[in-house]
């Protein structure tokens, strides 16, 4: 059900789409008011997000440390996998976000009969990789239709995209990419064991409807041929708000209306990792905490045994070894030894900052 | 306790798993993978909430009445007050990419321990009651109730997580579990759920200035036991000073360090190598902790316990601190200590009165690692080393999880052994520096009744070591972790039985040569050195060939 349900879910939309568009001719519907609605949904959810997440304090600067730490002069520091400055963070997150170094890392360990071996693994790198490559790519190649003129830069990058000019249309790398990347990231959830158990219908869903969406796409592009200019004329009309939907095809309204699903869904889902990256504490942030002061906004005063305590306490004993004592010795009888007393009927001040409820 | 399983039952499991998701999967708490329940006296000492009597193996815990709301409420707290929780929460893909990576789960190939499903047990009730997703769609989000079961189930599976930050290493966004851990371990204690091996410590060390509760007199005592050791080894006689004002330089070590061997051994080596040096400094018996098992137990009793430490620098009007090997204590030196108690301005920049060494990656906390104090001075060549007299180890490098994953101390300690050490191996590369194993007994869990909890944790460890065994002899690991040097030598009796664990600066102890009259014949255990035996089978041999002519001694 957890697999099942997804596929199912994501037909249903696409046959959403098609009714309204085919049957119904709801063209303004579906080309006009959901897109501008979910975009505008889009934007909003994702900037709720972020502001949420940064409304949330950074108490304590935690970076995880993957290399050697700026320390003497003479020991070489390993600047992107410990940065200690600004540069060096923004190197770490740009390796992270763009070449996914710390999955670059990932090794599969396996059981054997006495013991366990370690192996590399770099499947999942290369096709994570080459999904999200895929996917930017093929967002940026649809700049085309909201911009007019096509700017240099994304004829260039379609040229390159399409580089190998195999059949006709020249069929694009990318969307091999996507097929490739999104088919092997399911089928892994689907195969292995391990994937298959922590894998939820919400970590199926997004997989499946990029899949729709970029099969739709496929459909379009190689085999029932859309009429272009009329997708265009819809797509600019949306940018300047003159939008007009003259497109007739269902398969064309079935692309774009699980996209609208796609950019609705992604605020309040987990693929919000592409933006929570950026702000992720033992990533974004430099280890520099012995050298510079990190401040945490709530830090707040504690109850301690502070040494005055400790020397009364112990102040005979330590009379009786020469050490240095600072106070004059307080008998326990006289004051109610209030540190341990106060403590043992539960300390109320630290019992309160203990407990949240307090 | 639970009799611990030998080696072929131990490893009598594999990576398979139940045919129903882990939701439905019951926690069945196992004999030798928990530590008892916390008796109450000890979290009243230091004024814990909702102290109470119960068992892990109870049926019921004698929650507080509302220890639902308690949760829910501590988790929203939480929410705010730690980006990190948040997001971690938030962002997870469930790629799988830190699935293998956890130490535990390699060991028990329980699916709970996969780092992604530990995160889960606490993310699962995060979507319940705090995302409209949960709330509206449950299960089908992966959300799920919070039930007494679910805290049971947190309570075992926070406790069988050592915080080391491995599945952070690899995870694409860095979620890191150990944080989840610890506010997992942060929501427990507000209902009085710790355990006792951790809440004894933090009210030894709340009370008392140590984990192992330590008197001013047990102190000296022991202190001065070492000495008389030392004195036995190397014929000169050293006098460290406590509790003294005007001194220089403050040194704060892990008490395990002062309390058992081999830590012991690494004290030993530290108080030579600075009484050597004639450097000015001292040592608290206020301040005798570097490590804090408030760590363990919430981020405010932590900060409680390393009050002291700044607290005392200041009192004695020292000009800046030295610590020595332990690798919990240095994560939080690092990362919590000046945020927590700071700021040092009493103090002033760390400098070597040796070298001249201005630390600048100190500027602020001005507290030096022992292991870069070192290291700098044998770079200034300033001491004289002779690594012949650890030529009966072969040895290796185990960097512990926080000084690697939280640090970066990678290069310091392996510069030191090379130089005082002449068989050196490094252990595989998958299992060393930041990606390296845990010894299993982290973060609070190196006691004797979750023993086999240890071994299996351990496990992967003592795999990376038995293949330096194999290849190259190798009979010591080296450390700068006491919690390592507490935890380590179990582990190794159990999987490679005759290795042994050295803290890095008995290494320098051994080799350091006080002067030119230097000439021992034992090393800091009081073990035979490689030349002084050598020396002895010369004379023997000598004896032998010129005995009977000499017609002294016979044939012995
Ligand atoms: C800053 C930009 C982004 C970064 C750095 C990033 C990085 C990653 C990484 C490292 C993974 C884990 C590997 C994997 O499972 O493939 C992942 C997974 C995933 N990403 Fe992204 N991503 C980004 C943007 C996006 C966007 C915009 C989408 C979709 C619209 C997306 C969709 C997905 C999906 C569906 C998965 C899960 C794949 C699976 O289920 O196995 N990502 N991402
Ligand atoms: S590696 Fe990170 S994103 Fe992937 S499952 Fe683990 S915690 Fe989640
Ligand atoms: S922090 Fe370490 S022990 Fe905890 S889940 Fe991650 S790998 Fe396992």
């Amino acid at each position: 059900m957890r697999i099942v349900g997804p596929i199912i879910a994501v037909c249903a939309l696409a046959g959403i789409a098609w009714l309204g568009t085919g049957p119904l001719s709801l063209y303004t519907l579906f080309g006009v008011i959901i897109p501008y609605c979910a975009f505008a949904a889009f934007v909003v959810g994702f900037i709720i997000r972020i502001l949420n997440w940064g409304r949330s304090a950074v108490p304590f600067r935690i970076p995880t440390t993957a290399g050697q730490e700026k320390s003497l002069p003479w020991i070489k520091q390993n600047k992107l996998d410990n940065p200690s400055s600004k540069a060096g963070v923004v190197g770490r997150m740009a390796l992270e976000v763009l070449f996914f170094r710390s999955l670059f890392r990932n090794a599969s360990t396996e059981k054997t009969e006495d013991g366990i071996a370690i192996g590399s693994a770099k499947w999942l790198w290369l096709f994570a990789l080459i999904f999200h490559w895929s996917m930017l790519i093929i967002v940026l190649r649809h700049f085309r239709l909201f911009l007019d003129p096509i700017p240099a830069w994304i004829t260039a990058l379609e040229g390159l995209d399409g580089m190998f000019q195999i059949g006709l249309p020249v069929i694009y790398l990318t969307d091999l990419g996507i097929v490739a990347g999104i088919t092997f990231l399911f089928i892994r959830r689907v195969v292995v064991p391990r994937i298959r158990y922590i894998s939820q219908t919400i970590d199926y869903f997004p997989l499946v409807l990029l899949f729709g969406i970029a099969l739709a796409g496929i459909i379009m592009r190689y085999f029932t041929k859309v009429d272009m200019s009329a997708v265009k004329e819809l797509t600019l009309g949306l940018v300047r708000f003159t939008p007009q939907a003259t497109v007739t095809e269902p398969i064309f309204y079935i692309h774009i209306f699980l996209v609208c699903c796609l950019l609705v869904y992604f605020p309040w889902s987990k693929l919000m990792h592409a933006g929570g990256i950026f702000l992720s504490p033992t990533r974004n942030m430099a280890n520099n905490s012995r050298a510079v002061r990190h401040v945490n906004p709530w830090n707040y005063e504690v109850k301690k045994h502070t040494y005055e305590e400790y020397e009364n306490e112990n102040w005979e004993k330590m009379q009786a070894l020469g050490l240095p004592l600072d106070y004059e010795h307080v008998k326990e009888e006289e004051p109610p030894a209030e540190a341990e007393a106060g403590a043992a009927e539960g300390a109320p001040e630290a019992a309160n900052t203990e407990d949240s409820e307090g | 306790m639970a009799k611990l399983p030998n080696r072929t039952e131990m490893l009598d499991f594999d990576f398979s798993l139940p045919p129903e998701g882990w939701m439905d999967t019951k926690t069945e708490f196992k004999d030798g993978m928990f530590c008892h329940a916390v008796k109450p006296e000890k979290l009243e000492t230091v004024g814990m909430p909702n102290a109470h009597k119960w068992s892990a193996s109870d049926e019921d815990w004698g929650l507080p009445e509302n220890w639902k709301e308690i949760i829910l409420q501590g988790m929203a707290d939480r929410l705010e007050k730690y980006r990190s929780f948040k997001l971690f929460m938030d962002v997870c893909v469930r790629c799988g990419a830190c699935a293998d990576k956890c130490h535990f789960y390699m060991g028990t190939g329980d699916p709970k321990n996969m780092p992604v499903l530990r995160a889960e047990l606490l993310r699962s009730v995060y979507k319940r009651y705090f995302t409209r997703a949960g709330r509206m769609f449950g299960s089908l989000v992966g959300a799920r109730d919070l039930t007494e079961d679910v805290i049971k189930e947190w309570w075992y599976y926070f406790y069988q997580c050592t915080e080391c930050r491995r599945c952070s290493a690899f995870c694409p966004y860095g979620i890191d579990q150990a944080e989840i851990t610890i506010m997992g371990r942060e929501l427990l204690n507000l209902l009085g759920l710790n355990t006792d091996w951790i809440a004894g410590p933090v009210e030894n060390c709340y009370m008392r200035g140590n984990h192992v509760g330590l008197t001013p007199p047990a102190i000296l005592d022991n202190v001065e036991f070492m000495m008389d050791d030392l004195e036995t080894v190397t014929g000169h006689h050293f006098e460290p000073s406590f509790n003294r004002k005007g001194a220089e330089i403050l040194l704060v070590c892990p008490s395990g360090d002062l309390f058992a061997e081999p830590g012991t051994f690494t004290f030993m080596g530290y108080i030579m190598l600075l009484e050597h040096l004639g450097l000015d400094y001292t040592l608290s018996t206020y301040a005798s902790e570097g490590g804090n098992f408030g760590f363990f137990t919430s981020n405010e009793m932590a900060k409680r316990l390393n009050s002291k430490i700044y607290a005392e620098a200041e009192r004695l009007g020292v000009k800046w601190i030295l610590g020595g090997e332990c690798g919990h204590m240095w994560r939080l030196m690092q990362q919590y200590m000046d945020t927590w108690n700071g700021p040092a301005d009493f103090l002033e920049q760390p400098v070597s009165p040796i070298t001249g060494t201005v630390f600048e990656n100190a500027a602020s906390t001005k507290m030096v690692h022992m292991v870069e104090f070192t290291a700098d001075l044998i770079y200034n060549k300033k001491i004289k080393l002779d690594p012949s007299r650890n030529d009966d180890w072969v040895v290796t490098f185990h960097d512990s999880c926080n000084t690697a994953r939280g640090m970066g101390i990678l290069e310091e300690p392996r510069y030191i052994i090379k130089n005082v050490c002449n068989h050196f191996y490094e252990m595989p590369d998958e299992t060393i520096r930041e990606k390296t194993l845990c010894c299993g007994s982290g973060s609070g869990l190196n006691a004797g009744e979750n023993m086999e909890l240890r071994m299996r944790g351990g496990f992967p460890r003592a795999e990376a070591v038995r293949s330096v065994v194999d290849r190259f002899g190798v009979n010591m690991v080296a450390n700068i972790c006491a919690i390592d040097r507490a935890a380590m030598p179990a582990l190794m009796d159990y999987w490679n039985p005759g290795v042994g664990i050295v803290g890095t600066h008995e290494l320098v102890g051994n080799a350091l040569v006080l002067d030119e009259n230097d000439h021992r014949t034992m090393n800091l255990r009081q073990e035979e050195l490689p030349s002084a035996r050598k020396e002895k089978e010369i004379a023997d041999a000598v004896a032998a060939v010129n005995g009977p002519e000499n017609g002294e001694g016979g044939a012995a």
